[in-house]
């Protein structure tokens, strides 16, 4: 194998800048798409186990259908298909004046399909609570809206800290999709250094080691948060 | 949406199913290849030696933090700068699926290896079985037995991932139909299309595992 080493590459101009806009883009979409996440999967998880029935109809269809489809076909549904099927207004709004609309586009796609899975952890850590805890907190007088929020949402959360860990250490790698629909990010940046500089190895090892040492700091630092938050006696979904 | 124009799609049909064996293919070699990968990887894990479960953890760990694209393009880009001449987009993406589905089944088959009673296993060592007959004969099909529905449910996620060869280009079920959707300007319904099936598909994949799990549990 006749391969010239050049690490100093990645430390040129413009290639580090190059590594680090990606980087950059790469964490921005990350931590707003699980945001939505966050937000619309608590929300559908919530929903599931609800009593009312037609509630827990729609919020099964939006787990299955986005679950069921390969992400990278959600992203070409949000980015070529979205902007042609709604309202004519809302649609050439999108085309022409969103701005940075391949970010939006993947934060959308990323938060809705991830959020799909953060609704499945959030459920089975709700059924996880002992149907005893609910109904407690039913009789003495509390509204379903209060149960909720008292008592079985604070130990249902705390239960699927380590699942919701890997969902966005799944977003921060899924971000990477992105570049299919021309989002400049980690991955993308890594391959345009590789195809100006010829250094493919290089190139592809910085964008390893960035995506690595953010699993292993976002693990650690999980990992605290899940301690600090354990109730004693408790024990975790995952211990179990 | 009024024009949505069925024809395309029918004209279309050959290049896709063409398209959906090469996906179906791919993603039978990479559950097979993962699951024999995974299995080894999951005994290393597991072995009394400590540099062997060392290296394989490392190697699981490694891959897991990895998005799939960059592992794709390492192989894809790569692997011919190492043996010197093109590997072509196929054999590249199918090393590279088996290698990461590897990690990904170990944890799977780890747990399932872990499930199986230790009374079993002393048990087989008092009957005096060494330890390829202990994992051939008692451990791993019982370990097998209680994981066919994760293995399964693995199989549906990397059925959905063999779509991301779209980056190298090999013609699987979505870049057929992206072909197809570029050169007719229908985007609408191709995207669309693809969704569906692959809607329908993993869907009738989960059903079947949840009817498994219902019968293996009673």
């Amino acid at each position: 194998m006749s391969y010239s080493w050049n690490w100093g590459v990645l430390f040129e101009t413009p290639y580090l800048g190059w590594i680090l806009s990606g980087f950059y883009w790469t964490l921005v979409v990350s931590i707003s798409s699980w945001v939505i996440a966050f937000l619309l999967g608590s929300i559908v998880g919530i929903a599931r186990t609800s009593e009312i029935r037609s509630l827990r109809a729609i919020s099964t269809i939006y787990v299955e259908v986005f679950r069921n489809i390969p992400l990278l076909v959600q992203m070409f549904l949000w980015f070529f298909v979205l902007p042609e099927v709604v309202f004519v207004e809302l649609g050439s709004w999108i085309k022409r004046d969103l701005p940075f609309p391949e970010m939006w586009t993947a934060v959308m796609c990323l938060g809705t399909y991830t959020g799909a899975r953060v609704a499945e952890q959030v459920r089975a850590g709700i059924n996880s609570i002992s149907i005893g805890q609910r109904n407690a907190a039913l009789a003495i007088g509390l509204t379903p809206g209060q149960a909720y929020r008292y008592v079985l949402l604070p130990v249902a959360y705390r239960l699927i800290i380590p699942p919701l860990t890997s969902d966005f250490l799944g977003i921060f790698k899924n971000s990477s999709l992105g570049l299919t629909i021309g989002l400049l990010e980690l991955t993308a940046r890594t391959r345009q250094v590789s195809e100006y500089t010829f250094q493919s190895f290089e190139a592809f090892a910085a964008a390893t080691a960035l995506y690595v040492s953010v699993t292993y700091v976002v693990m650690k630092l999980m990992a605290v948060v899940e301690k600090r938050t354990a109730i004693p006696g408790l024990i975790s979904l995952e211990a179990k | 949406m009024g024009n949505f124009d069925f024809g395309v799609i029918i004209d279309a049909a050959p290049l896709l199913v063409d398209g959906m064996q090469v996906t179906l293919l791919l993603t039978l070699a990479a559950i097979v290849g993962g699951i024999v990968g995974g299995t080894l990887l999951a005994l290393c894990r597991l072995s009394p030696y400590r540099a062997l479960s060392l290296m394989a953890s490392g190697y699981v760990n490694f891959l897991r933090s990895m998005p799939l694209i960059l592992v794709i393009f390492w192989f894809y880009f790569l692997v011919p700068l190492i043996v010197g001449r093109p590997i072509g987009g196929y054999y590249s993406v199918l090393i590279a699926f088996i290698m990461f589905e590897s990690a990904y089944y170990c944890e799977i088959i780890r747990a399932g290896i872990q499930s199986v009673s230790r009374g079993q296993e002393m048990a087989s060592k008092a009957l005096g079985l060494n330890y390829w007959q202990r994992m051939r004969f008692i451990v791993l099909p019982q370990a097998f037995r209680n994981m066919v529905p994760v293995l399964l449910t693995q199989g549906i996620v990397l059925f959905q991932d063999t779509s991301l060869v779209y980056v190298v280009g090999v013609h699987d079920f979505l870049v057929s139909a992206d072909i197809v959707a570029n050169r007719d300007n229908r985007l609408i319904e191709m995207y669309t299309t693809v969704a569906v099936v692959y809607f329908a598909i993993s869907t009738m994949g989960s059903l079947t595992v949840r009817a498994l799990q219902k019968r293996l549990t009673t």
